[in-house]
């Protein structure tokens, strides 16, 4: 690929990423009323989205291979354990982090 | 209230919940920009990429589209498909967004993964702006995955690593999201079905496929499920 060549490839991904970005926008402006089902999709879908993307960090994890998600699996169970105790989003965060870290540079 | 205390004010309120994210970004970014570089491009690219884009996981197919053949038409069809779920974004921030001026421009561009999640689930203070707030948490992750990629772009194979294991500094950032949404919420249907969903189609779609589907299944539950979950929100709330 040349320079140009380039630039427009990435210039395209940049137009193709900000369209996904900016059409809910346009598509429903701020002066009129956004239609009751897109009112009701927007609060129902964040919670499920969140869920996709836990997944979606786990995606490469294979429990038949390596250390089968084993150390994923303790660690987001320390996460969960951690938030519900104290509830303090950069100590669970940090402590799940850690332990991970241990676990497949030490442990497995 | 003075602009300038208002805007130092949002300024810390908003840096605590972006830590987890400097310290992903930098590492992913850090990834990213060594990538570029044994991949023999200057550190301009990655520089100039994650200003621009600033989509994570979409910067690395970039790299591997800039590698092969010059093809802009299915550069973009991959880009929609990608970043698919900002679209569900959007429309999660359509209340949100509202009354932040100018600034909006920036929230929706700057809208990624990371800034999202953040800036759906932090409980702002009463007294703290909320379009400064969500400014600041889209422009600190901004500026730690532009630092970090260009920093990979520099010292690219200078660096040594013995970090293993922390790009799962993400996966418990949004894990504890995920909870905060749970704790936050009377039924957890949508919870449930985003996970239940995700799964079935990882198995069913495979890593690299599952996105659109498990996004086209969703809305289509939801919807299927809009009367009852209105029903029941409202005898939770009287």
């Amino acid at each position: 690929m040349t320079v140009t060549q380039q630039m427009i490839t990435v210039a395209v991904v940049v137009a193709g990423t900000m369209l996904t970005r900016f059409l809910p926008f346009l598509l429903f402006p701020a002066g009129k009323t956004t239609p009751k089902y897109i009112q009701y999709i927007g609060k129902v879908l964040p919670p499920a989205v969140f869920g996709l993307l836990v997944v979606y960090c786990l995606r490469n994890v294979s429990i038949f291979e390596g250390s089968r998600g084993i150390p994923e699996f303790i660690a987001i169970g320390a996460v969960i354990v951690l938030h519900v105790w104290k509830r303090q989003m950069l100590l669970s965060i940090a402590g799940g982090t850690i332990l991970y870290m241990v676990l497949v540079q030490i442990v497995f | 209230m003075a602009k300038s205390t208002k805007i130092r004010k949002a300024f810390k309120a908003a840096f605590p919940y972006t830590i987890p994210i400097f310290a992903g970004f930098w590492f992913l970014g850090l990834t990213y920009g060594i990538y570029m570089n044994v991949s023999g491009f200057s550190f301009i690219y990655p520089m100039l990429m994650s200003i621009t884009i600033f989509a994570g996981s979409m910067e690395f197919v970039t790299a591997n589209m800039l590698l092969g053949s010059f093809n802009p038409v299915q550069a973009f069809v991959m880009t929609l498909m990608i970043n698919a779920r900002h679209l569900f974004y959007g429309i999660s921030m359509l209340d949100r967004f509202r009354g932040t001026g100018l600034k909006k421009l920036y929230l929706i561009f700057g809208m990624c993964d990371e800034s999202f999640s953040i800036n759906y689930t932090a409980e702002i203070p009463p007294d703290v702006d909320r379009g400064w707030f969500m400014f600041f948490v889209t422009l600190l992750n901004h500026i730690y995955w532009f630092s970090g990629s260009t920093l990979g772009g520099i010292f690219g194979s200078l660096i040594e690593f013995d970090t293993e294991g922390l790009d799962f500094v993400m996966t418990a950032m949004f894990v504890v999201i995920f909870m905060e949404q749970w704790l936050k919420d009377k039924r957890h249907t949508s919870e449930l079905l985003g996970l239940g969903i995700s799964v079935l189609c990882l198995l069913i779609f495979g890593a690299d496929n599952f996105i659109i589907p498990s996004m086209a299944a969703m809305l289509l539950v939801l919807t299927w499920m809009r009367k009852p979950m209105e029903r029941r929100k409202e005898t939770a709330e009287a």
